[in-house]
């Protein structure tokens, strides 16, 4: 009974051979979702081609070393000068005010709700912090310009101009918050239970077991996440664009307007510049720059995060 | 002889130390308060700014030189738009790479550079997205600033979250259900198709509403593609949809297009102040938006959570 | 003989100072015909030797059990018959085993079919989070098997001794019934397609006493339509119900090797090998 249904006339009833039909559709899904997953290859080559593409025939007008240590940015203005430093400088600026705010209280908020907080205070404070990671970035330029600057303006008078680099720096802080908070404390979260109670056991105190402890078993997850807040830090654009103005700048006065990179590509774009002009290909220099820039801190924090993934998993 | 009484009280330097871990368990207290109070702030100020500019008029007139009479309905369209054909060309595609790479690849050399490149993707900056299609979509296919071509940037844009997010839905089924349905004599598309997607389902959409949330704030890349002239029209409704055919003007997706973040950030650059209000407006709109996609796909998680209790 | 060269080097590597008895006395021949014919077959994972060298037969419409300590090998051996290890990674196999003459781990087999004429149970009852109806007719309409669904289902479960206790909640989920259930569950499955071998990993492990009597019937029954093999660590199982009894042990090399084969019987009261002897009687396993 068991095998009749099977059966053809001169057919061993006990083949074992396929149904060449289901074979070929299940070849043709398998080719499918191959297809699907290599999309995101010719993406990055896409990337790649297209920055390099304009970027090379920006540096045939262009010499790579004025660009690379030139201290004058007028790519859009006559006399036209491409010394890069200014816009990075701007990015470093903001991209550093923007650690110095959320690096502290990103770390002090992952040990308060890796160590001390208890599971239903975590359960709602984590969510929240995760809402500052959601807001749009548009929002918090907003919020800069509007709130942060008058106020800034309200403590230390003239000095600070309506565009300045420090109202771009701490609204990319808060917003990075979360990024640092939660990646750290998955970091403390995986370091063993055991490796906290032999601190205890020998009279350390909470203060000692999670600075002495748990932060250096930890350390490379949190250094991690400070260098993708950086890196997020770095790729931000609408903040810094109507916070900091379009002004290269080299000053170290973070109340003056600052150009970021970001600022700079979103400025030629407005302009609607024609292809082949130098300020189309200027676009695609500072942006490829800018890839590379967040590309090198993206590699070294997976490097970081797959190290200590090894060492407790 | 006289031994020396055993007394457990404090010295001092343990009383120092006991005052440290005290600071330490505020201090780290108030850097988790510190994020909240500035969300708070941040909130109450845009409401402060932008509630007495809400009105239903608000969000069906079109967009003037006059602050008091600008409006915010292509913004909306245009959104509505860009996002649902992001979202018909990243399901399908982001879903069926995550099943290539989680139930297909074989774990070699070329699976682990796959999942390298998405995880690098993920962490590019839009910016780069927006020159991306600038030059390719816009510029190079001669899409000009249409939907169709912000929506394809937005789609390269977001595939990586939703790809990396469907591996964890697909991570998270149980290989005894692959196990049971695979010894019946089911093939492995069977497989999939009959007992692990299903499953995983649940998971994946809440992967694709927080990618879709996040990509209906971004501003940058649709900026680059040229969403942000002064465009006092809508891209059109579904009856105008069979003009795609034929690809004539008609077409919604060719028509030129603006986004809630790109009309707020034209309103917020202007210096006047009723300027700044009539953005302010706009990001409560886009910021309830977003809190009703997000209360969705917590909502999803939440029951797909309780259906699963093997 | 190959079997002796077998058992020479066989005896190089055994732990045990015991006097060893050559292969041909320890694997004896079954009686009727073969289903599945195991030459010589090892298993590998990655480096690692998971099987060394197993020979032996399983009987057409009879109970085979593997019985063995933690680690022999018999779980390896069971998902080789029915191809399940190839989803593990660096799986490999060597020797023979065929089916019906066949030899599975041929180029042309068609996995797929192999694993529809030979079904499997598993240690945990896995249904599918599907409705009981639709757990048992997944497996017909993927194979394509044409015939009154319904009807096939009330087949299939009635096989299984299930059909009384679920007739009138078919659409009720898989996952709401005992353990027991479950299991009879996973067997109909099995059944619904129409299987030539059924396969049992263990299958009462994870049940209590009365549903594991259950199950025994129900193999019992089964056994008359199906051929059974059935892993278990539960000697007295083994004794229960299986007509043929393989008894496997791990060296010290990690691999698991057959120690002895032969009706259960014979195994249990006369067995030849004094590592049987030891393990029957409990003095280690």
């Amino acid at each position: 009974m068991a095998i009749a249904a099977r059966n053809r006339p001169g057919h061993d009833p006990y083949a074992l051979t396929g149904n060449r039909t289901r074979d070929l559709g299940e070849r043709v899904i398998h080719g499918l979702l191959l297809a699907c997953a290599l999309l995101s290859v010719i993406t990055t080559l896409a990337i790649i081609y297209v920055l390099l593409e304009e970027t090379v025939g920006f540096f045939q007008k262009v010499s790579f070393f004025e660009y690379v240590t030139g201290t004058k940015w007028s790519a859009l203005i006559e006399p036209r000068s491409f010394g890069i430093l200014p816009l990075v400088w701007g990015t470093i600026m903001v991209a550093g005010i923007a650690g110095v705010i959320a690096i502290p209280i990103g770390l002090g908020a992952a040990v308060y709700l890796s160590e001390y907080a208890d599971q239903r205070v975590r359960s709602i404070l984590k969510p929240t912090l995760e809402i500052l990671a959601g807001v749009p970035t548009i929002v918090y330029g907003f919020f800069a310009v509007n709130w942060i600057t008058p106020h800034l303006q309200d403590v230390f008078g003239d000095r600070v101009g309506f565009f300045n680099g420090l109202s771009a720096g701490i609204v990319v802080g808060v917003m990075v918050i979360p990024m640092v908070s939660s990646l750290s404390e998955d970091a403390m979260h995986a370091v063993p239970q055991s490796l906290r109670e032999g601190a205890y056991g020998l009279g350390g105190t909470k203060f000692d077991v999670s600075t002495r402890v748990v932060i250096p078993a930890a350390l490379s997850g949190i250094v991690a996440s400070f260098i993708l807040a950086l890196s997020r830090a770095v790729g931000e654009t609408m903040a810094v664009v109507l916070a900091a103005g379009s002004t290269p700048n080299l000053s170290l006065d973070p109340f003056q307007s600052f150009q970021t990179m970001t600022a700079f590509i979103v400025q030629v774009a407005l302009g609607d510049a024609p292809t082949g002009s130098i300020e189309y290909q200027a676009l695609f220099a500072v942006g490829m720059t800018l890839f590379v820039m967040t590309l090198a801190m993206n590699v070294v924090s997976q490097l970081l995060l797959a190290r200590y993934r090894d060492v407790y998993q | 002889m006289s031994a020396q009484p055993v007394i457990l009280t404090s010295s001092n330097r343990q009383q120092t130390r006991a005052w440290i871990s005290r600071s330490f368990t505020g201090g780290t207290f108030l850097c988790t308060l510190a994020g909240v109070v500035a969300l708070s702030v941040l909130l109450y100020q845009v409401l402060d700014e932008g509630l007495a500019r809400l009105s239903k008029d608000f969000l069906t007139t079109l967009p003037s030189r006059f602050a008091d009479r600008a409006g915010f309905e292509p913004a909306i369209w245009g959104s509505v738009w860009v996002m649902g054909i992001t979202a018909l060309l990243t399901i399908p595609i982001g879903m069926g790479a995550a099943i290539y790479l989680e139930l297909y690849a074989a774990k070699n050399w070329l699976t682990r550079f796959i999942q390298i490149n998405i995880a690098n993707l993920a962490g590019v900056p839009s910016i780069i997205y927006g020159i991306l299609g600038l030059a390719l979509f816009v510029r190079a296919m001669e899409l000009q600033r249409s939907v169709l071509a912000g929506a394809l940037t937005m789609a390269l844009l977001v595939l990586p979250i939703v790809i990396i997010a469907s591996q964890e839905a697909l991570r998270a089924v149980p290989s005894s259900l692959r196990d049971g349905a695979l010894a019946l004599g089911a093939t492995r598309w069977q497989t999939i198709r009959g007992q692990i997607l299903p499953v995983a389902m649940p998971g994946m959409l809440t992967g694709v509403i927080l990618a879709l949330s996040r990509a209906i704030g971004e501003t940058a890349p649709l900026i680059m593609i040229g969403a942000f002239q002064y465009v006092p029209f809508s891209p059109g409704g579904v009856a105008d949809l069979p003009d795609c055919a034929s690809w004539s003007d008609g077409c919604p997706l060719k028509s030129r297009f603006t986004v809630m973040p790109v009309q707020i950030y034209s309103w917020a650059a202007r210096p006047q102040e009723a300027f700044q209000q009539t953005a302010a407006a706009g990001i409560i709109v886009l910021l309830a938006v977003l809190l009703s996609l997000n209360s969705v796909a917590i909502v999803l998680r939440n029951r797909y959570q309780r259906k699963v209790k093997w | 003989m190959v079997v002796d060269d077998i058992a020479r080097t066989q005896t190089e590597r055994d732990l045990t100072s015991t006097p060893t008895i050559p292969l041909s006395e320890r694997i004896a021949p079954i009686t009727g015909a073969a289903v599945v014919g195991v030459q010589d077959f090892s298993a590998y994972y990655g480096a690692f030797r998971a099987l060394d060298g197993v020979s032996m037969q399983i009987a057409e419409k009879k109970i085979t059990a593997l019985i063995g300590p933690s680690g022999c090998g018999k779980s390896t051996l069971l998902r080789c018959i029915n191809r399940m290890n190839d989803l593990v990674d660096g799986f490999r196999a060597e020797g023979r085993l065929t089916y019906h003459g066949q030899d599975l781990y041929d180029k042309g087999v068609d996995v797929v079919e192999v694993r529809r004429r030979i079904g499997m149970v598993f240690q945990k009852p896995n249904p599918f989070p599907k409705s009981i109806y639709e757990n048992v007719a997944f497996g017909p309409k993927v194979n394509g098997i044409k015939g009154n669904m319904a009807e096939i289902v009330e087949h299939a479960l009635r096989q299984a001794a299930l059909w009384d206790e679920v007739k009138d909640k078919l659409q009720q989920s898989g996952l709401a019934l005992s353990g027991g259930q479950q299991q009879r569950l996973c067997i109909a499955r099995a059944l619904a397609v129409q299987p030539d071998v059924i396969l049992m990993d263990e299958p009462c492990s994870a049940l209590d006493p009365i549903a594991t009597l259950k199950i025994e019937d129900l193999m019992r029954d089964l056994a008359k339509e199906y051929t059974i093999v059935i892993v278990t660590h539960n000697m007295q199982q083994a004794a229960r119900v299986a007509d043929y009894t393989a008894f496997l042990m791990m060296r010290q090399d990690r691999a698991g090797e057959l120690v002895e084969f032969r009706d259960t019987d014979s195994l249990f009261t006369k067995p030849k090998d004094k590592r049987t002897e030891d393990y029957i009687t409990g003095r280690f396993g």
